[in-house]
């Protein structure tokens, strides 16, 4: 029998780190750096997907920048909507455009379209894709460099539809968020607890997943995806559901980060991007539960503190620490508490 | 249909039929034109030389690799299906080199092959105790008092009865065994011999074999196959007092082998 502490010590975990970002960084934290502990966690649900995927599935996803930028710019459009009011048209639509506003903007002025979009658009962009890939077998290097393109295009189609999208400056000038003002600091930390709280669900969720047999099955996968076959499950779809959840998972990190940082832009969903979600996970740790929030959450920390103090060199910091991670520690920091707590002195426990 | 069926009654219920079975890897055909009829409670074995096709024929039957010809079980046609959806029909296999999942306990390596009975939202429950069926498969192939050690420290034969245990939780009817005790101590092929032969009473078993020994010990019927052909098929006396055999395999066999 599995003990206690191995079957639901996750699970405290996870109720830790909950207290800390619900409870205790509102509490302590200025206005300032509560948002922008807002958009670690942004980042963070994406990076627990990336956990799924990458660490778990093995399924080096370099593209989940497209997936944040479709839940961010669902969200945003809405907002949008909701600042230029009803009957309203988004005010860059007036610079950039005739004026008019495409039809396919219209179901976002309702909040419930918004918020279905934001979990069924990447769901279905994700099965399309995923089937046609691993149906093909893709994986590997191809798997990677694949989406990784995928982001560039997103990225670049984003930047050539300035009259439809905002083109390269995105869309910003949130006013409200579903009816609540969003220059009213209370409605702010609400906004805040919001992704804190989702950021929490996410790790619940890939906890359930983990221990489930569906999360042996995707390790089993990652490891000898024939031999999966001969278990009588085609791996293809294990991938894909994993792939699926993962690219949720980064639309409702993104869907988050418009509200918070009050803009989405390319910038935020390209290459680069995608590529700063992937960092954060392997610096965590990606096989691990908490590993990829906490990387992801460390990632965006430093590059704000860093910047402030470095603006020039702070992305060497970075990639020295990254490099320095990789070398001593493949398995990501979060690696080091479960060796700390193997080494505590304790009574011996039970033979199994 | 391009043949007769025959009658399941004389056959016994769960019966593998290959006819005609052709495997051609550009111009050079690999397996050429099978016939062979698998039954129930039978110990089966497949030997022949190196590059005789034996592997080939099975990658064929378990959709590995294309083939032409008829490969039918239950009525369903075999070559027509991936390979997933041929073990969830019933036929299992496994590897000349056992593969495992190393990182997984000999427990969690048995139940994980019982996910052909569960449904997709099963899948998304923590396993709770120990089914029925894995327990039995454990008890079976012998392996209870190690069934809470990474798979990946197992001795190479442990490797081997923990995939047959595997093979009992999928419930295979059919099992396709590739050399599974190459590299096995005389002692450990005994009881492998032993296990197949107690689980084969309601399976049809279907061993690939180099070591003739272990063939004369278990085989209820051999058939030799030699480039990609059926050379003879029948019991151990019979394939012994051929004269084809001995020349093309037996003859080499027996006097460059020494048993440990």
């Amino acid at each position: 029998m599995k003990s206690f502490a191995r079957s639901y010590g996750p699970l405290v975990a996870i109720a830790v780190l909950a207290v800390l970002l619900l409870v205790v960084a509102p509490a302590v934290l200025s206005p300032f750096r509560l948002n922008n502990l807002g958009k670690y966690c942004c980042w963070a649900i994406a990076a627990v997907g990336i956990g799924l995927a990458w660490g778990r599935g093995g399924m080096l996803v370099m593209g989940q920048g497209v997936f944040f930028g479709i839940g961010g710019y669902a969200m945003a459009m809405h907002l949008k909507l909701e600042a230029a009011g009803p009957e309203g048209i988004p005010d860059f639509m007036l610079l950039y455009g005739d004026g008019t506003m495409p039809g396919w903007w219209e179901p976002f002025r309702s909040g419930a379209f918004t918020l279905f979009a934001i979990v069924a658009l990447p769901a279905i962009a994700a099965a399309i894709l995923g089937y046609a890939v691993f149906k093909r077998r893709v994986k590997g290097a191809y798997f990677a460099i694949l989406t990784q393109a995928l982001a560039v295009v997103f990225a670049t189609l984003l930047i050539a539809t300035i009259q439809e999208t905002g083109g390269f400056n995105g869309l910003n000038q949130f006013t409200f968020f579903f009816g609540y003002n969003l220059y009213d600091p209370v409605n702010k930390k609400m906004v805040y607890s919001i992704a804190a709280g989702l950021l929490v669900a996410c790790l619940v969720v890939v906890w359930q997943l983990y221990r489930s047999r569906f999360g042996e099955l995707l390790v089993a996968t990652r490891d000898a995806e024939e031999r999966v076959r001969f278990l009588g499950h085609d791996p293809a779809n294990v991938k894909l559901a994993a792939f699926v959840i993962a690219a949720v998972m980064a639309s409702i990190g993104g869907a988050m980060f418009a509200p918070i940082a009050g803009i989405i832009s390319p910038s935020d969903v390209d290459a680069t991007a995608s590529i700063f979600l992937i960092a954060g996970v392997a610096l965590g740790g990606r096989a691990l539960l908490l590993g990829p929030a906490l990387g992801a959450i460390a990632v965006g920390y430093g590059r704000s503190t860093l910047s402030e103090s470095f603006p020039d060199q702070w992305t060497y910091f970075l990639g020295a620490l990254f490099i320095a991670v990789i070398l001593l520690f493949p398995a990501g920091l979060a690696s080091l508490f479960g060796k700390a707590w193997s080494r505590l002195p304790r009574r011996k426990a039970a033979p199994a | 249909m391009r043949l007769p069926h025959p009658n399941p009654d004389d056959l016994g219920l769960d019966y593998l039929e290959v006819r005609g079975l052709t495997v051609d890897f550009d111009g050079f055909k690999a397996v050429d034109g099978v016939d062979l009829t698998l039954l129930q409670g039978r110990v089966h074995f497949l030997i022949g030389p190196n590059g005789a096709g034996k592997t080939t024929l099975v990658d064929a039957v378990t959709g590995l690799v294309p083939a032409t010809g008829l490969a039918r079980y239950r009525n369903q046609d075999l070559l027509s299906v991936r390979s997933h959806k041929i073990v969830r029909a019933g036929i299992g296999r496994t590897f000349q080199t056992a593969t495992v999942f190393e990182e997984l306990s000999v427990l969690q390596n048995l139940d994980i092959a019982g996910g052909v009975h569960r449904s997709p939202f099963a899948l998304l429950r923590a396993r709770r105790g120990v089914p029925s069926y894995v327990a039995d498969a454990l008890e079976t192939v012998g392996l209870a008092d190690l069934r809470d050690r990474p798979a990946g420290v197992l001795a190479h034969g442990q490797k081997q009865w923990l995939e047959i245990g595997m093979l009992l939780v999928q419930d295979a009817k059919v099992m396709l065994l590739d050399e599974p005790v190459a590299g096995m101590s005389a002692e450990e092929r005994e009881e492998t011999g032993a296990l197949l032969q107690r689980i084969g009473e309601e399976r049809t078993i279907v061993v690939i074999e180099h070591d003739m020994d272990f063939v004369r010990s278990f085989a209820d019927v051999v058939t030799v196959m030699h480039a990609g052909k059926v050379l003879i098929e029948g019991s151990v006396a019979e394939i012994q007092a051929s004269p084809e055999v001995q020349e093309v395999y037996l003859g080499r066999t027996v006097e460059g082998t020494t048993h440990a």
